[in-house]
């Protein structure tokens, strides 16, 4: 396997992982290939969550008890770590259950009625994304467009899986108000050049929002230097826990929305005929909050950190070379997007012909290997790349070149098995 | 390995061969049910006749797109109810939908393949829960299409 650099302790860190330990179907040890949809957690991130509820349970932001003031010291130092880690400041940092939650808490605010004030959303205004996007950062905004009579426009992919940037100048208007785009594609590991459609929304007067939830976890992610205004990732796709995302939001824009979710902690004056709302981010962040989740996204970062992103993604794009290199050697394996590592994380799409996504699938898994297969939410993605459905692997900190390979052995299996190999 | 167990060889023979497969008219009824999960797919039609007062199943034209075991499905849903009286077609339909459900205790309380026929071949795919909605699939859109061409002939 030497011809592919080694960025990592790969056997270290598995050593930190109990799922990597088991056995599933027949025996065989797992090979986890599907961390675009959720990653394994660490010890490390466990026993951080654990001891927050042995140690440190109470209401966060209530109370007047020991138990109390350490749940939000908790909580206010793992927002801390979050802002540190983007470049963010803390208050530019909100807590909510997931990317979904972060995305749709922009479109809400955006459409806010006149609360929203110079962001309201109005007919006529045009909200721009891409044929790229996961139905996370697709849906809201079409729902948006529904509430508020503005239209959704959306740039395409071409037949390689980069966007299609030729049409950028004119696709952004005078009318957009907003300009949502992933940072990293879920189905075919594409790295759009975010910093760039930033600049060009920002110089017609757009907003720009990042959907970062296959980026932050497997690249070093600067806010400043992408520019953008809005950023959303998801904590359990980065070694963190269910349950809770992060929003990260302008100062100046975050203090000029208004709320989202309502209810208790968020709240300035609360009387029968109307309420004031926190500044931001406890303006967003209603009901007792995520403590322990928290304080796992924050062992997650210190995880991630001690790797060093840097390295975390050198040995993903190493293991993405291989598997491309596998998968090019594959008879009627057609590999969805890029064919290089370059601008292109670790997710690896395809199709094998003759043989159905859910059938290699379940080959795989019989095999022991997980893998992702269907459209992935993101439809109209593979709409656009011509295919029906996909099975995808992607990789993380843990994975191994010999589970690439295995990858491969198993795909031609089930060739065999389907007698079309 | 389990695969075996669960891709017999009729599933993969009418994968390969679909039996009754393609859109024909004239027809009672059409339906398009999609499996949201995966995105497959199957465009369904029913030509019931009347037969001495009963109704009675006699043609189911589809077009599909999916995997082994939503095509394989369809198409020996298709044979199973064909020529037979609706009562009696969603009496198989029920027993194939309760062979689904048993979580693969199929294979050890003995399907009645009396009623079955080949559709008694998919008792290991009750095993794996993410693909009963596979083997449903075309079943769920038959009795669909069904109810609808009832309504449409009554």
């Amino acid at each position: 396997m030497s011809a592919y650099p080694e960025h990592l302790d790969v056997e270290a860190v598995r050593a930190d992982f109990p799922a990597l330990a088991r056995k599933v179907r027949n025996d065989k040890p797992l090979i986890y290939l599907d961390s675009g949809a959720t990653s394994q957690k660490p010890v490390q991130v466990l026993d951080a969550e654990r001891s927050c509820y042995e140690l440190h349970n109470g209401a966060a932001h209530r109370g007047t008890h020991l138990l109390g003031e350490e749940a939000t010291d908790v909580y206010e130092g793992a927002r801390a770590k979050v802002a540190a880690f983007l470049g963010a400041d803390t208050g530019e940092i909100v807590f909510t259950k997931n990317a979904t939650e972060a995305i749709n808490l922009v479109a809400y605010a955006l459409s806010g009625a006149h609360r929203a004030g110079r962001l309201q959303v109005r007919p006529g205004d045009e909200i721009l994304i891409t044929e790229m996007e996961h139905h996370a950062n697709l849906v809201p905004w079409q729902q948006l467009c529904e509430r508020t009579g503005a239209t959704l426009r959306w740039l395409s992919v071409t037949p390689e899986g980069r966007l299609d940037l030729d049409h950028l100048d004119s696709m952004i208007t005078g009318r957009t108000r907003i300009v949502a785009v992933t940072h990293q594609s879920n189905v075919t590991g594409t790295i759009p050049p975010v910093a760039e459609i930033a600049r060009a929304a920002h110089e017609k007067g757009a907003l720009v929002l990042a959907d970062a939830a296959q980026s932050v976890p497997h690249q070093p992610v600067d806010v400043a230097a992408l520019g953008v205004d809005f950023l959303a990732f998801s904590a359990h796709k980065m070694l963190g826990p269910y349950g809770i995302g992060v929003l990260f939001g302008r100062a100046e824009l975050l203090e000029a929305m208004p709320p989202f979710l309502t209810g208790g902690s968020m709240i300035e004056v609360v009387r029968m005929e109307g309420s004031t709302f926190l500044p931001p981010p406890q303006r967003f962040e209603p009901g007792v909050p995520a403590v322990a989740q928290a304080a796992g996204l924050a062992a997650a970062i210190d995880y991630l950190n001690a790797l060093g992103m840097g390295n975390v993604a050198a040995h993903e794009e190493s293991l993405t070379a291989h598997a491309l290199d596998e998968l090019r050697e594959i008879n009627r394996v057609r590999i969805l997007g890029p064919d290089t590592t370059k601008d292109r994380g670790g997710a690896v799409s395809f199709e094998v012909g003759g043989v159905h996504p859910h059938d290699v699938g379940q080959v795989l898994d019989e095999l022991g290997i997980a893998v992702r297969t269907g459209h992935h939410c993101a439809w109209p993605l593979h709409r656009a790349l011509g295919v029906q459905a996909s099975t995808r692997a992607s990789f993380y900190v843990y994975n191994t070149h010999e589970e690439v390979a295995a990858l491969a052995d198993g795909i031609r299996y089930a060739q065999r098995f389907f007698g079309t190999g | 390995m389990q695969l075996e167990s669960m891709y017999q060889d009729i599933i993969l023979d009418h994968y390969r061969n679909p039996h009754h497969k393609g859109l024909r008219d004239p027809f009672d009824a059409e339906v398009h049910h999609v499996n949201p999960v995966c995105g497959d797919e199957v465009t369904l039609r029913v030509t019931l006749k009347d037969v001495g007062g009963e109704a009675v199943v006699e043609d189911v034209s589809y077009d599909s797109l999916g995997c082994s075991i939503s095509q394989a499905s369809v198409s020996v849903m298709s044979d199973l109810v064909i020529g037979k009286p609706v009562g009696e077609a969603m009496t198989i339909s029920q027993a194939f939908l309760e062979l689904m459900q048993s979580k693969g205790e199929g294979r050890r309380v003995e399907p009645d393949e009396d009623v079955l026929e080949d559709a008694v071949a998919f008792a290991g795919v009750s095993k794996y829960p993410a693909r009963i909605k596979c083997a449903l699939l075309g079943w769920m859109a038959w009795k669909d299409a069904t109810a609808r061409a009832m309504e449409e002939t009554q």
